[in-house]
């Protein structure tokens, strides 16, 4: 339960966080708040040669308002996030679901953009980034790319980031009079999801985003249903979504857990 | 920019509880393990090593952090409070301390020193918290032993003796 053995890079601009995962590619790792990266590496799941901390570099601690969008940079913590006073208003999705991203304790240090790159299929921010279809904001020491949210998760605990490029920020569309729902369940609230979903109205309809089942977070849109064929929809996205058994639930209670939050969410959100 | 290599010890220096502390750590040194044995502060306790438990939380420049989650070298510079600034001198325990022992708060006590620092913590923020407001970061913690129903009674106490209503402002 030790790490084993790194450099430590302490950046102090991100000049330095790119030539360093230039340098050493795959075989180096970004630290910022290090609530999921140090596990991994206590935990030796995770074992590179260099680590870049990136907590030191003033310009990625941002959150800024550019027109109808919010960029938030890689060294934004949680709690720096939840305490941002334009954010029930600016991003209210986010506002309900940030409270459930670990605890207090974690949230202190945990960054939003490290929740993202870790890309656990539980985790409500990478859920948050598909349902709002946000944007990652990728760097590398020759180009900048924006990769949209339902690219960027490719598999469990995997993302579409190369090894040398550096998530700068994430950019979050701000979306006037959203009218969103979440709900989450799980076995002690700040655990990881067994099923977190959110819903929001779209100008199409309703769109329902489902964590903790599959893979990665899964978007899917529907027109006003009601009814049974509400029913019906909600039942096929459930078994779409493969669930699996595991020592936290069955899949079936996770289908179940799908199919009533979702009619819930739908339901309040289309209200 | 500064690179510190892994093969190598470097020196890591901050302020412990108001005191300044010194000592050398290779990159990957957990910051508990440098608590407990460069240091030989042993009030902070290590449980899972992987940010679960919350026994080795401690405040590093005002921020809730788990110890087993952070390394040393990140923390030069910085200050931090662990369980050993809690109480006001070596023969008194504070406010807080004498409610869980009045409440019978801890019996083995191996996750108390995080419980205290969160509970410290959070108080001085939120003078006059609910019961939910504490389970709540209570949830961040694991106790075996008292079922928290005795924690939580503890901390709804200690808040309301130090709650500043309470304070003499008058020897009338």
């Amino acid at each position: 339960m030790k790490p084993s053995a790194f450099d430590y890079l302490r950046a102090e601009s991100v000049g330095d966080v790119l030539e360093g995962l230039a340098q050493q590619g795959g075989d180096a790792r970004v630290l910022a708040g290090g609530q999921s990266l140090m596990a991994m590496l206590n935990m030796r799941l995770a074992k590179p040669k260099l680590l870049i901390d990136i907590m030191g570099i003033r310009e990625l601690r941002q959150i800024e308002r550019k027109g109808d969008a919010v960029i938030i940079g890689a060294g934004v913590r949680q709690a720096d996030l939840l305490a941002w006073p334009d954010l029930a208003e600016t991003l209210p999705l986010v506002a309900l679901a940030l409270p459930w991203v670990g605890h207090m304790q974690t949230r202190s240090r945990g960054t939003i953009c490290g929740s993202l790159a870790h890309a656990d299929p539980s985790a409500e921010m990478p859920l948050t980034l598909v349902a709002l279809g946000g944007e990652v904001l990728l760097r590398n020491t020759r180009r900048r790319r924006r990769v949209a949210a339902k690219d960027f998760f490719a598999g469990m605990m995997l993302t579409a980031r190369a090894d040398e490029e550096l998530i700068e920020g994430i950019s979050l569309p701000v979306v006037k009079g959203a009218r969103v729902a979440f709900r989450e369940v799980a076995r002690r609230h700040g655990d990881f999801a067994i099923v977190a979903c959110a819903a929001m109205k779209i100008p199409t309809g309703v769109r329902l985003v489902v964590g903790g089942v599959a893979d990665v977070p899964t978007a899917r849109d529907w027109p006003r249903l009601e009814g049974s064929a509400l029913d019906d929809a909600l039942n096929a996205f459930a078994y779409e979504l493969g669930a699996r058994d595991d020592v936290h639930a069955s899949a079936r209670y996770r289908r179940d857990l799908v199919r009533m939050i979702g009619r819930d969410l739908i339901g309040e959100v289309l209200q | 920019m500064t690179r510190l290599r892994a093969d190598q010890r470097h020196p890591v220096r901050f302020t412990l509880n108001g005191k300044s502390v010194q000592g050398e750590a290779e990159p990957r040194m957990l910051l508990s393990d440098f608590l407990r044995h460069q240091l030989g502060a042993t009030g902070t306790h290590v449980g899972c090593e992987h940010g679960v438990c919350g026994a080795c939380t401690i405040v590093v420049d005002g921020m809730l952090t788990r110890s087993c989650l952070t390394l040393a070298a990140q923390v030069d510079g910085c200050e931090l409070k662990t369980v050993e600034g809690l109480a006001p001198s070596a023969d008194r325990l504070g406010v807080l301390q004498q409610a869980f022992r009045r409440r019978h708060a801890l019996q083995c006590g191996f996750c108390t020193a995080g419980i205290l620092i969160s509970l410290d913590h959070y108080l001085a923020k939120n003078p006059s918290p609910t019961e939910a407001e504490i389970r709540d970061l209570l949830s961040g913690h694991i106790c075996r032993c008292t079922g928290y129903t005795p924690i939580i009674q503890a901390a709804l106490e200690a808040a309301a003796e130090l709650a500043p209503s309470n304070k003499e402002t008058s020897d009338a």
